[in-house]
Parts: structure tokens; sequence; C-alpha cells
């Protein structure tokens, strides 16, 4: 019985408890579709101070500036590309973790494929170059025909002796 | 032949890449706000709360505005050479004070002296945030109209100073007057 309320009360304890996303975020929504936009956006948008992590994983001061400043103005009604646009005004498109397809960005998005295309070039050259050589290697002569008969037959009565 | 030149011209080809892309500091980003007219503010002064700074108070003039807070300690090696600059050219400089404490800021300046002709005093980081300002201190080079026209990220070396600040001040002042 005791062990039973325990497990109950672990439980409990998991259920009751709210899921820690963002470090030190003291937003509070009433909406929980402002809640899961708030969320989505502060995972999208990059911290400039360390700048391998999300707003939402940055402690940093002014990732908890930002954090309140998008908090704020969804709480205002703007919508995500309003609040996108507001910080990509002040930040630059570095902001973004998927930048948007500009001149200076085309690399990034085509590059890959262009790497792939190469590397598919390559490798059919070289399958065909070398996937040919062993065909016709593969053909013998006929004189090599006959040593390679001799050879098996000659190891063939040596294993039965 | 070209079995063997191949693989060398890539590989030659990734160490000239990588020579050029180490040269580059990730921290500095380009600022989307050259060559865009400052962002407005309106903020009380670090001396008194009454006392307000706007940037229209900056704008006639060629001006810098220089994003420092106590707590920065870039700030501190930066802090000489602005006031060497400002004694020796009549620069208007201003202070944007980010997110400090009024009193620790006034004994900063108390102890190191003070090159700004007033500095503003940004409490919450708002107008920071305007100024897109992430790695203090920034300064931000404005010219008389209040365009922004170059922004430096980090302290300011005496070569900074020399070589682009001061002679981009001198330009915009001919192109103002």
């Amino acid at each position: 019985m005791t062990t039973f309320i325990r497990y109950g009360l672990i439980i409990l304890l998991l259920l009751v408890g709210k899921p820690v996303i963002a470090a030190d975020s003291p937003v509070a929504f009433t909406n929980p579709l402002l809640q899961e936009r708030y969320y989505a956006l502060i995972g999208e948008i990059r911290c400039l101070v360390c700048q391998n992590q999300s707003l939402a994983d940055s402690h940093a001061d002014l990732a908890q500036d930002l954090r309140l400043e998008i908090y704020q103005m969804l709480l205002a009604g703007a919508q995500d590309e309003q609040i996108i646009a507001f910080l990509v005004e002040r930040y630059g498109d570095f902001v973004l973790y998927r930048p948007p397809l500009t001149k200076s960005t085309w690399p990034l998005w085509f590059g890959p494929f262009l790497l792939l295309l190469f590397g598919t070039v390559i490798a059919i050259i070289m399958i065909k170059k070398y996937g040919t050589d062993k065909a016709t290697n593969t053909k013998l002569t006929e004189s090599q025909q006959q040593r390679l008969t001799t050879i098996l037959t000659e190891d063939s009565t040596q294993e039965r002796s | 032949m070209i079995r063997y030149l191949l693989p060398l011209g890539l590989f030659i080809g990734l160490i000239i890449l990588f020579v050029f892309g180490l040269q580059n500091d990730p921290r500095r980003v380009p600022s989307p706000l050259i060559g865009k007219p400052a962002p407005i503010f309106n903020l009380p002064t670090l001396e008194s709360a009454d006392v307000k700074l706007r940037l229209d108070d900056l704008k006639g003039k060629v001006s810098l505005i220089n994003v420092w807070a106590s707590w920065c300690a870039a700030c501190r090696i930066e802090h000489p050479l602005l006031i060497d600059a400002a004694n020796k050219n009549a620069l208007n400089l201003y202070g944007l004070n980010y997110k400090d404490k009024r009193e620790d800021a006034r004994r900063w300046l108390h102890q190191l002296g003070d090159p700004y002709i007033k500095s503003a005093f940004d409490q919450s980081g708002k107008t920071g945030i305007d100024y897109g300002v992430y790695g203090v201190p920034e300064t931000f080079v404005l010219d008389d109209a209040g365009i922004i026209r170059y922004k430096h990220i980090g302290p300011l070396s005496k070569q900074d100073m020399d070589d682009i600040i001061l002679p981009l001040i001198k330009q915009l002042e001919a192109t103002a007057s």
C-alpha cells in the first residue's frame, strides 16, 4: 500500500511539473497558441552573444531581453513575420537559423546540390572507366584459358589423391 | 598525371579557403543599419533623470555614439583612447550607457574621466536593441543628417581610430558643409 502511494506521488509530481524548455524565461501565457508560437520563435532565432545557441537556449543577458521583447510583441498581437522583421532590421539576416534566399546566401542553399551533382558525375565517370576495364580483362586469351583448365584439373586430381 | 594533380589542386583550394575563412571574425556581424537613419531615442542622461538626450540633439553635426557600461571590461581597455581622441579632436562624442546602474556608471566616469558630451542612460537596454547592440563596446558614426555611416563592434584600437573613424569623420564633415 505504501509503495502504491509512493509511486502515485511520483507520478503526480511528474504530471504537475512544468516542462523546462527555455533557459529562465519568466513568461506566462494564458493562450496556449501564443505559447506555442513563442517557443517556436525563440527556437528559430540565433542569439548573437553565444552564436551557436538559439534565444531559447541562451542564458545571455541580451537573449533574456529579446525573449521578453518577443513575449511583449506577441501579447500586443504582432504576427510572427512582424517579430522576425523587427529582429532582422536590427541584427541582420544572421539572427535567422534559416536564412532567406538572397544573392549572398545562394551558395549556402544550392552549394550542397552542386557538390552532389559534381560527386555523381565523378562517380559515373569512375564506374564507367574501371567498370569497362574489368569487363575486358575478364576475357582470357585461348592460351590463358588452356592454362587455367590444366591448373584446375591438376588441383582437383591432387585433392582426390 | 591528372590523378595526382586533381587531389593536390583540391587540397590547395581547401587550404586557401581555410586561410581566408579563419581571418574572418564570426563575432563581427555586418549591421543592417548602415546607411539607414539612426533609430530614434529619447532617454534620460546619466547625470540627471530630468535632463533628456534625444537623437535630434545629435543631428546637424557628424557625431559618434559609443555604447558602454561600467560592467564591461573591454570598455575599460578602450576608454583611454576615447579620452585621448576627444582631447585632440573636436569630436561630437556621445555615450550610450547600456544596462548599467546609475551610480556605478557615474563612479566609472569620475574615476576614469569623461570623454562624452553627454551619456544617455539606457537602463532597460531597449535603445540598445534598436541599435542592434550585442557586444559592448560598440561605436556608431552618424552623419549630420543622422544616418548611420559606420559601426564598430568591440573595443576600438588606436589603429581603428586613426585609420577608419577619424578619416571617415573628416570626410563626412567635408561633404556636410
